[in-house]
C-alpha cells in the first residue's frame, strides 16, 4: 500500500499547548469507550443465539415466558414426523449441493489459472454476479427458469413414454433446490480456492516438473495439499448456506421436498412456540458445530503441515480475506 | 526430423492441456450459463409480457408492468429508505468494533474474528425468529411500555423492528472488509501524526478514515444490496406490514402469480443494483491513483 502523504495541517497542529497528561487522561476514556463497544457489539450478536437455546429449554407451552428447565420439547420436536422429514431433505440437499459446488468450484479455479484473459474476465464478472444480485432475484429467476423449461420437456417426455398418468415427467423438488444452491456456492468455493491458489509458492510445482513428475502427480502431490484448507472451508461453508437457505428454497422446492428452514418459517407465521425453539436450537447446534470441526481441521492440518502463522489457515481467516 | 517430432509433441500437449482447461471450467460455465444469465434474460423478456389467465406469462410486448411500478413506487422507495438507514447504522457499530479488532485486539484476534464469523454463518432465519422473542410484548416492549406510560407501545410490526432486523443480519458482512483495510493500515502514520502533535481526532479524520474508506465503501456496497432485496426479515419482524419490494417480489410471482409484474419489479431492483456498482467501480478507480484498494 502506498502511503498517502500526511497532510499539512497535521502537521500545523503542532503545539497548541495541550498537556500530554491531559491527553493521556482523556486516551484511557477513549480505550475504554473501544472496549465497551467491542463487548457490546459482541453481545448484540450473540444475544439472539442464546435467547433461542435458553428458551428452547423452557418447560413453559407459551414460548416466551420462562417457568422451569425441561428438555422435553426436544423430544417433541425430534418425534415430529413432519421435522424428520424436514431433516431428512435438508441433509440430502446440503450434502449433494456441498458435494457438488466444492467439486465444480475447485474445477474452475484452477481451469481458470490457464484461459484467455479476455474468457477470465467474463467468467469474474458472471462469479461476482452470481454472488452480489440480491438473493431473491436469483430464487424467482430460477423459478421462472424451471417453469419455462418444464413446460416445453413435460409434453415430449410425454409422448416419448406413450401417455398416461404414470408417466415420469421433470417437476420441482430435491433437483431443483440443488441446482439452485450450486450456483451461489460454486462461486463461493471458486473464490475461496483462487485466494489460496494465488497465495501458493509456485517453486515446489516447479521443483516437481523439474524432477520429471507428471502433470497429475505434481497435482495429487503438491497443489492439491495446499488447496486442502481452501476446499474444505468451501466445503464446510457451502453445507451450510443450503442447511440454513430459505429465500431460494423456498421458490424452488415442490411437494415433498420442504426442507428445516422452511419448516420452521412456516411456524414461526403462526408465533413463537417451544418446540419451534427446540428445532431452532439443533440447527444452531449442528450449524457451529460442523464451522467448529472445520476450524479445528483446518488448524490441524496447518499445524502438521509445519507451517507457521496457523492464523491464515482458519476458516475466519480465509472469509475475512475474501470479504 | 526429432526437432519436428518434438514441436508436434509439444503440439499435441497444448491441445490435450487446453482440453483440459475446458474441461475444468465446464461444470461451472453450465452452471453460469443455464442458472444465471437464463433465468435473469428470462425475467427481462418476462417483463415486456402479459399476464395468463390461469397466471403465469403469455408473450407480448407492452410496458404495462412498468408504468405500474412508476404508479405505485412505495415499496421501491421503502425498501431504499431502509437499506440507507441499515447501512449508515451498520457503518457507525462496524468502524468502532472493527478499528479495536484490527488494532488492540492482541492475540485475541483470530478468536474474536472466528466469533464474528459464526453468527453470520448459522441460520440468518432462526437468527431472525429469536428477536420476536426479544422484541416481544414480554421483554423490551414491556421495558419501554413502563418507561413510556403507554400501553399499546409496540415495536414488532414496525419499521424499527425491520431496521434492527438488517442491521443485525448484515453487521458482520460490514465488518470484515472495514477490519481487512484497517489491519493493512501502516501504523507508523499513526504514530508519525501523534509525534507531530495531533490529537485524537485529528489523527482519526485525517489518518485512519482516509485508509478505512475503501473497505466502508466496500462493506457498505455487501450490506446495501442485500438488504435493498431482504425479505425474510420485514416477513418475520414487520409482520408482513413493512411492505418491501422483496414482500411484493413473492407476492407478485407465488401468490398473485402475476409474473409479468413481478419481472418488472425484479428488472428495477437490478438496476438499483447495477447504478449502485457502478458508482461503488467509479470511486474505486479515481481512488487508485493515489492508494491501493482491496474489492470485496
Amino acid at each position: 500500500m502506498s502511503a498517502p502523504a500526511v497532510p499539512a495541517t497535521v502537521a500545523g497542529r503542532v503545539g497548541r499547548g495541550r498537556s500530554r497528561a491531559g491527553i493521556d487522561r482523556f486516551g484511557s476514556l477513549v480505550e475504554g469507550a473501544f472496549r465497551t463497544h467491542a463487548v457490546l457489539a459482541y453481545a448484540f450478536l450473540y444475544l439472539p443465539i442464546v435467547i433461542v437455546i435458553v428458551f428452547a429449554f423452557n418447560a413453559n407451552r407459551l414460548a416466551t415466558i420462562w417457568t422451569e428447565f425441561s428438555t422435553d420439547w426436544f423430544g417433541v420436536a425430534l418425534g415430529n414426523s413432519v421435522v424428520q422429514a424436514a431433516l431428512r431433505n435438508s441433509l440430502i440437499v446440503a450434502v449433494a449441493n456441498a458435494v457438488l459446488a466444492t467439486l465444480f468450484g475447485t474445477m474452475a479455479a484452477l481451469g481458470l489459472q490457464r484461459v484467455p484473459k479476455r474468457l477470465r474476465i467474463v467468467f469474474d464478472a458472471l462469479t461476482y454476479v452470481s454472488i452480489i444480485v440480491p438473493e431473491i432475484v436469483i430464487a424467482l429467476a430460477t423459478l421462472v427458469f424451471f417453469a419455462s423449461v418444464f413446460d416445453i420437456v413435460n409434453p415430449v417426455l410425454l409422448d416419448l413414454q406413450g401417455g398416461g398418468t404414470g408417466a415420469f415427467k421433470l417437476s420441482f423438488g430435491h433437483a431443483t433446490i440443488v441446482a439452485a444452491h450450486v450456483l451461489f456456492n460454486t462461486s463461493l468455493v471458486l473464490l475461496l480456492v483462487r485466494a489460496r491458489l494465488s497465495g501458493m509458492d509456485r517453486t515446489m510445482v516447479e521443483a516437481s516438473y523439474d524432477l520429471f513428475a507428471t502433470p497429475w502427480r505434481t497435482f495429487r502431490q503438491i497443489t492439491f495439499p495446499q488447496l486442502l484448507p481452501a476446499i474444505v472451508a468451501g466445503f464446510l461453508l457451502a453445507f451450510t448456506f443450503s442447511f440454513d437457505d430459505y429465500v431460494i428454497t423456498t421458490f424452488v422446492s415442490g411437494p415433498g421436498s420442504s426442507t428445516l428452514p422452511l419448516y420452521v418459517f412456516g411456524q414461526i407465521k403462526r408465533g413463537v412456540s417451544p418446540e419451534t425453539n427446540a428445532v431452532a436450537a439443533m440447527i444452531f447446534a449442528f450449524t457451529i458445530g460442523v464451522l467448529l470441526l472445520g476450524q479445528v481441521l483446518l488448524l490441524w492440518q496447518a499445524r502438521r503441515s509445519g507451517r507457521r502463522g496457523a492464523a491464515d489457515a482458519s476458516l475466519s481467516g480465509m472469509i475475512a480475506e475474501q470479504r | 526430423m526429432t526437432a519436428i517430432a518434438a514441436t508436434a509433441r509439444r503440439q499435441g500437449g497444448r491441445d490435450r492441456s487446453a482440453l483440459l482447461t475446458g474441461l475444468l471450467i465446464l461444470p461451472a460455465s453450465i452452471w453460469y450459463v443455464f442458472l444465471l444469465v437464463a433465468p435473469l434474460a428470462i425475467v427481462v423478456v418476462m417483463s415486456f409480457g402479459e399476464k395468463a389467465r390461469n397466471g403465469g406469462y403469455v408473450p407480448a410486448f407492452v410496458l404495462d408492468n412498468y408504468a405500474r411500478v412508476l404508479e405505485r413506487p412505495d415499496p421501491f422507495l421503502d425498501s431504499l429508505r431502509l437499506a440507507t438507514l441499515g447501512t449508515i447504522l451498520t457503518m457507525l457499530v462496524a468502524l468502532p468494533l472493527a478499528y479495536f479488532l484490527a488494532t488492540r485486539a492482541g492475540r485475541r484476534k483470530g478468536l474474536l474474528v472466528l466469533l464474528l464469523v459464526i453468527p453470520f454463518w448459522t441460520s440468518f432465519l432462526i437468527r431472525t425468529y429469536s428477536w420476536l422473542i426479544i422484541l416481544g410484548p414480554r421483554a423490551v416492549a414491556s421495558f419501554f411500555q413502563d418507561l413510556l406510560g403507554d400501553e399499546r407501545f409496540r415495536i414488532l410490526g414496525t419499521d424499527l423492528a425491520v431496521l434492527i432486523g438488517v442491521t443485525y443480519g448484515y453487521l458482520p458482512l460490514m465488518v470484515f472488509p472495514i477490519y481487512v483495510t484497517l489491519e493493512r493500515m501502516d501504523r507508523t502514520l499513526v504514530e508519525a501524526s501523534k509525534d507531530l502533535g495531533a490529537g485524537r481526532w485529528a489523527t482519526f479524520r485525517q489518518i485512519t478514515l482516509p485508509i478505512a474508506l475503501p473497505g466502508l465503501i466496500t462493506g457498505s456496497i455487501l450490506v446495501f444490496i442485500p438488504m435493498m432485496g431482504e425479505y425474510v426479515i420485514p416477513a418475520i419482524l414487520g409482520y408482513g406490514q413493512t411492505f418491501l419490494i422483496g414482500n411484493a417480489l413473492v407476492l407478485d410471482f407465488l401468490e398473485a402469480r402475476h409474473w409479468p409484474a413481478g419481472a418488472a419489479k425484479a428488472v428495477g431492483l437490478i438496476a438499483v443494483m447495477l447504478i449502485t456498482i457502478t458508482a461503488y467501480l467509479w470511486f474505486l478507480n479515481r481512488g487508485r491513483q493515489t492508494r491501493d484498494v482491496s474489492v470485496l
